[in-house]
């Protein structure tokens, strides 16, 4: 795996919202003290004017967007998924959400691959958080390609958006001619018979990984990249559990509501099926390598892989 | 309007309040009252807008910051013509477009929709900034309660505020001393309200009786002169103003009159009504 380029999707927020700075005069950034590590700075260096850095005020600078959007403007705010969600929840629920303002939250260091910076930082509940308001769509990319495209989407669809990014450097998957984003659909990266891997974000490359190694054993497994988590592409999911008849959930999320969840709750209502849910097990992180945590809390390939085993 | 239209005027706003809360038998008359000065003066003489076309681009905007008052704005929209005062008996019902705080998508006329007390702010400074990268130059006002400002997201809000020299926003305190606890100098004191927007980097302006018409013009003329900075105008007034029973009391924050309590308010401003009649 050496070989293969890795880039942080967060790297593909901050060249997106730069390209959008030049197409319309009308978009502008709002950070939190973060510009830096959430790669906003490039847009601020193009456009100094239209950015607004509000300090350290995640919750108010979630209002100041809410303001910026009912007079026409389109604004993306900036922080790191536990000051974005967790600081500012009310906020995006009552002065975003509720009057369904065209607001873009980019969240960038999302789960425990932030790191070093240890739990504090390591937001394992944002997907929970923003999941239960209305109208919110959520799009959690699975490499710095995925990334752009779902910045683009998000600038050209109406209406409030989450947007999640990691810190970390992850394998790009989807550079291929073929690649399609489209919000709510999701992608079948490897068909197979025997059980379904649905994955999120970092853990789409994983997933492919553990799915190479069940290949070894003789599991053939279907991978389904969900980008976006909200609205779920639940009838490609279905689909996939008809054919398989097991289903398997993988995040860098709390597993309880995350995707799992979402899944869990999509198959429970239109096609009960034997399902396993793999992330975060309602546990804080802790500080370490993002590799080595991954590693530790097996949402690495070979710990999917353990896990997916130990459960068939 | 002169002084004596605009008294009248917030003597309608009064009774639509009461006619509302009483309808809805739940709400926030309190602070509605002592507000509807202040509404009244907003909506017949200060905002440039127009009830016909409610959302052109280049009009001012109001944020009720303070949105469990809603039912004050909703007066004023209704007697300046944004939809008929007799809605006011929908208010809080299934189906109105009166919901029990301000909504945006419903109610036509309203800037924002409010109800957590410290939010209204900031969206008031993200439409202030929204004109400025625009070059429009309308004016944002925003209503705060003084117990709101207990919130610290207000004083977020005006930090930045200050630091952007916003002039063209205008917040305007609700000092009515009360809040649902009691008396906000008992429960945690904002005060002194004046230095701390000063501190904030605005131009204050202390309106010592916010049901005195010249001095809220004078407040609000002053405010207009101010290029360099903020306003705030930090507005003195009585709660429950014009209901004999209502005034000073705390128990009137967020609780509607039965229909004994309904008649004697309504009489209540019934008399101011005529009085001002005969002036």
């Amino acid at each position: 795996m050496s070989e293969v380029k890795k880039v942080a999707t967060r790297e593909g927020w901050g060249n997106t919202l730069k390209k959008l700075g030049e197409m319309d005069e009308k978009v502008v950034v709002l950070d939190a003290d973060l510009a830096a590590a959430t790669k906003t700075g490039t847009f601020k260096k193009a456009f100094p004017e239209r950015v607004i850095d509000c300090g350290l005020a995640d919750g108010h600078m979630i209002g100041v967007a809410a303001g910026l959007a009912t007079t026409g403007m389109i604004p993306f705010a900036s922080s790191f998924a536990m000051f974005a969600t967790g600081r500012a929840f009310e906020q995006i629920r009552n002065s975003v959400a509720y009057p369904q303002l065209n607001v873009k939250i980019g969240a960038t260091h999302a789960g425990i691959s932030v790191g070093e910076d240890g739990a504090t930082h390591q937001c394992n509940e944002d997907i929970a958080l923003m999941s239960c308001i209305p109208g919110m769509t959520i799009i959690n990319p699975s490499d710095v390609i995925e990334a752009e495209a779902a910045v683009m989407a998000a600038y050209e669809t109406y209406g409030p958006f989450y947007l999640r990014f990691g810190r970390l450097a992850v394998p790009v998957i989807n550079d291929r001619p073929d690649y399609k984003f489209e919000i709510g659909k999701g992608i079948v990266l490897k068909e197979g018979t025997d059980l379904t891997i649905v994955a999120t974000g970092l853990e789409v490359s994983e997933a492919l990984g553990a799915a190479e190694m069940l290949e070894k054993d003789g599991i053939n497994a279907e991978v389904i990249n969900i980008h976006t988590i909200k609205p779920l592409d639940v009838n490609l999911i279905v689909d996939s559990a008809k054919k398989t008849g097991k289903v398997v959930t993988v995040e860098e999320h709390s597993t309880i509501g995350g995707l799992g969840s979402m899944v869990a709750d999509a198959l429970c209502q239109y096609y009960p099926t034997p399902m396993m849910k793999i992330g975060v097990y309602d546990t804080f992180g802790e500080s370490g390598p993002a590799v080595k945590l991954l590693e530790k809390y097996e949402l690495d390939a070979k710990g999917i892989y353990k896990q997916i085993k130990f459960w068939l | 309007m002169n002084k004596l239209e605009l008294q009248k005027m917030a003597n309608e706003v009064r009774k639509g309040i009461i006619t509302g809360v009483h309808s809805a038998k739940a709400g926030h008359p309190g602070g509605s009252l002592s507000a509807a000065d202040i509404f009244t003066y907003l909506y017949f003489e200060e905002l440039n807008v127009d009830p016909e076309n409610p959302n052109d681009p280049e009009r001012d905007r109001f944020v009720l910051s303070k949105g469990h008052t809603a039912p004050g704005l909703y007066a004023a929209l209704a007697l300046k013509g944004y939809f008929p005062i007799e809605d006011m008996v929908t208010l809080r019902k299934i189906g109105s477009h009166l919901q029990g705080h301000p909504c945006m998508q419903s109610t036509p006329g309203i800037d924002m929709s409010s109800g957590s007390l410290g939010q209204g702010i900031s969206a008031a400074v993200g439409m202030a900034l929204g004109a400025k990268m625009q070059n429009k130059d309308y004016r944002v006002y925003t209503l705060l309660g003084d117990g709101e400002i207990q919130e610290g997201q207000v004083w977020e809000a005006a930090m930045l505020a200050g630091f952007r020299k916003l002039n063209n926003l205008v917040v305007i305190v609700d000092n009515n001393g009360l809040q649902i606890d009691g008396n906000i100098a008992d429960v945690n004191t904002p005060y002194p309200i004046d230095k701390k927007f000063e501190a904030f980097n605005f131009h204050v302006i202390n309106l010592d009786d916010a049901h005195d018409f010249d001095k809220i013009r004078a407040a609000f003329d002053e405010a207009r002169t101010i290029t360099d900075k903020p306003v705030a105008i930090i507005a003195k007034s009585i709660k429950g103003k014009g209901v004999s029973f209502m005034e000073n009391n705390a128990d009137w924050h967020g609780k509607a009159p039965n229909d004994e309590e309904f008649a004697i308010a309504m009489a209540d401003l019934e008399r101011i009504g005529e009085e001002l009649c005969q002036k």
